[in-house]
């Protein structure tokens, strides 16, 4: 985490997430012991090979799927504790989280700022209002002009600020984006990557970016690695501050 | 933002197909009422325009719209005396098929009592009714001759002096209205071989008479004689006297008092509405079960089109979910678009329906109580057959998106 948001109040808490598959010989972890702190404002990589537990980590604190165990909280709240679930998990998701996803997922019927509006209208925002503040966010990724073409008019970095965009809707303490320029050339993935760290660092959001790309981790406050569902390293892109073995004392893996 | 509109207008084209084809579908369904309720109106229709109080015919048949019925001509004489009847008509029913201009004619054969039924009741379209007893008829415009035309029917020709519309029997075919005795020739026109050979069996008959043992009988006696026998053929029967009651006249006791005639059996209007009914039974009741058939394939396959529909939108209901949407949004988005397709499929239904029902053979009559059913129907099929698409909807994880 940077030295300046050190201080910032913490919006994603995890407190030992396990997660499960299948019982008796069939058992599988897909995620141990799993703990972890964002805070406001700060852009954070999750790394790891295929199968380390990324994207479990990655639904469970985006309250798609329930842990098996330990606690995950959203700006103070307490949402999961264990797989019982303390709020209605769709309400406070559209209303806390932001998803930005490998692929854009822009609803194919809807114009880019419609897709952007209605992220708005269904959290009880009024169309004239949502619209209003949709035109403001495309505005603010330089995409205005494209307002009105549907995703398929789109190029892959237009449709990605989309759906940045609308991640960015409801003002959310917490985006979470899954491996957002897998499908960009490094020119576009690195300008998605700087605008996660703009919107981060304007928006105030804490931001956990999972992401295979090494290119722009210069970019991101701090960088877990994950492996065998377990966090195994975490380190701070400005001091390269290294912890190793985090959340299960083990052996580190080598630092980049 | 109106979720089910924008995502039919991004498919226009699909959609309107897929509409056209539950409309087609639905126009099947609205087909099979109107042909259901053409057979009640054909099997009612000659019993209703023509307006008679009492029906009299053959003792123990069900008339002339059932079965055969003959009655003798002087019935006619025997019902006018009855207090309370203020008129009878002769009524000759039959259907025809012959040739006509070299092609298959099918008609039904219908004698007006002249000189007291010109037809003047008919549904004119063109022409005029009959003006002389003979040799004139008003054609129905199913059977596609034209006033002037000429058209042979056994040894006479008829002029066709005026077109009705909609004037058809139980069976469909167009009525060709005559006046009875017209009708009885065309009914029992014998071939002429079959003349001269009924000729030769009378002089038979003749021969065997042994007038050395046996005196000469009067007309008076040998009327008790099987027909066979008599040297002279009667004339020909009616299928029924049709009978209309004086104003104030008892009903029940002019009924009664013909039904003591032991040769005839005498119904009501209503009587011979529920016989021409019940002649038409059992195709209305198939037609009936068949249309409650159609109905459940329309729901089967508008549920199969609506869930296809959600199969398609699986990404964006996932993430519809994702992004916060409550349930009544995915459940409007499928519900709304059900609702649209079942509308406007309805409307196609009723458009096209409107163009090509009257093209059909037989008559397909569309009621507003038909109508208005067959929409509440359609109102529930789009519901009900939508409870597929939401329950799919609604077992969509977020994690869909995630995964793909």
């Amino acid at each position: 985490m940077t030295g300046s948001s050190v201080q910032a109040p913490v919006v994603i808490e995890t407190r030992g997430l396990t997660k499960l598959y299948g019982s008796g010989h069939t058992e599988v972890v897909a995620m141990r012991d799993v703990s972890m702190q964002v805070r406001q404002g700060e852009l954070v990589a999750l790394l790891g090979p295929s199968g380390s537990g990324k994207s479990t980590f990655l639904t469970a604190v985006g309250l798609i799927n329930p842990p098996t165990s330990g606690q995950v909280l959203i700006s103070g709240q307490l949402v999961f504790d264990g797989p019982v679930a303390h709020t209605n998990l769709r309400t406070f998701r559209g209303r806390h989280i932001g998803f930005v996803f490998q692929k854009s997922h822009l609803i194919p019927f809807l114009t880019a700022l419609e897709n952007v509006q209605i992220a708005l209208e269904v959290n009880g925002e009024t169309p004239h209002a949502a619209r209003k503040r949709a035109k403001e966010l495309l505005d603010y990724l330089g995409i205005a002009e494209r307002s009105d073409n549907l995703p398929s008019m789109l190029s892959g970095g237009e449709q990605q600020r989309v759906s940045i965009a609308r991640a960015l809707a409801n003002r959310p303490g917490v985006i979470l984006a899954d491996e957002p320029t897998a499908s960009l050339d490094s020119r576009l993935g690195r300008q998605v990557m700087e605008l996660f760290a703009q919107v981060a660092h304007d928006q105030g959001a804490g931001v956990i970016v999972v992401t295979h790309d090494h290119r722009a981790l210069d970019l991101f406050d701090t960088i877990f690695e994950m492996e065998d569902g377990r966090i195994r390293q975490q380190r701070q892109s400005q001091d390269r501050q290294v912890t190793e073995g985090v959340g299960d004392g083990r052996s580190p893996t080598v630092a980049q | 933002m109106n979720l089910a509109t924008k995502d039919i207008r991004h498919d226009l084209g699909r959609f309107a197909m897929t509409t056209i084809g539950v409309g087609m579908l639905l126009m099947i369904v609205m087909g099979m009422a109107g042909m259901y309720q053409g057979f009640v109106v054909e099997a009612l229709l000659v019993v209703d325009r023509i307006g008679a109080d009492l029906w009299i015919v053959q003792r123990d048949t069900r008339g002339p719209f059932a079965e055969l019925s003959r009655v003798p001509p002087n019935l006619v004489h025997r019902a006018l005396a009855v207090p309370g009847v203020e008129s009878a008509r002769e009524f000759v029913y039959h259907t025809i098929q012959r040739q006509h201009d070299g092609t298959p004619f099918r008609m039904a054969v219908l004698g007006l009592g002249w000189p007291g039924d010109k037809g003047a009741w008919l549904p004119l379209s063109a022409g005029r009714p009959l003006v002389q007893n003979h040799f004139e008829m008003i054609a129905d415009q199913s059977l596609g001759l034209r006033v002037g035309e000429r058209i042979t029917l056994g040894k006479d020709t008829y002029t066709v002096v005026g077109i009705t519309t909609g004037m058809t029997s139980s069976g469909g075919e167009g009525i060709g209205f005559f006046t009875a005795r017209d009708a009885q020739a065309i009914q029992f026109d014998a071939p002429g071989e079959a003349v001269r050979l009924e000729r030769a069996s009378r002089l038979v008959r003749g021969e065997r008479t042994d007038f050395g043992a046996q005196q000469p009988l009067t007309v008076v006696e040998q009327a008790a004689n099987p027909s066979v026998e008599l040297p002279e053929i009667a004339p020909p029967p009616l299928s029924a006297v049709i009978v209309t009651l004086s104003p104030g006249a008892d009903v029940q006791q002019v009924v009664s008092i013909i039904t003591g005639w032991s040769d005839v059996s005498v119904y009501t209007q209503d009587d011979q509405r529920e016989l021409a009914l019940r002649a038409v039974d059992k195709p209305r009741r198939q037609l009936g079960l068949f249309r409650i058939l159609l109905t459940g394939v329309s729901a089967i396959i508008m549920a199969l089109i609506l869930y296809t529909l959600t199969m398609e939108k699986v990404l964006s209901i996932a993430l519809l979910k994702i992004i916060g949407a409550p349930s009544r949004v995915i459940l409007g988005l499928i519900l709304q678009q059900a609702l649209l397709l079942g509308l406007l499929g309805y409307g196609v239904a009723y458009l096209v329906g409107l163009w090509v029902f009257p093209r059909f053979p037989r008559r397909v009559v569309l009621t507003e109580g038909d109508l208005l059913q067959l929409a509440l129907v359609v109102a529930v099929i789009s519901a009900a057959s939508s409870a597929l698409g939401i329950w799919k909807a609604m077992r969509i994880s977020p994690n869909e998106v995630l995964s793909s």
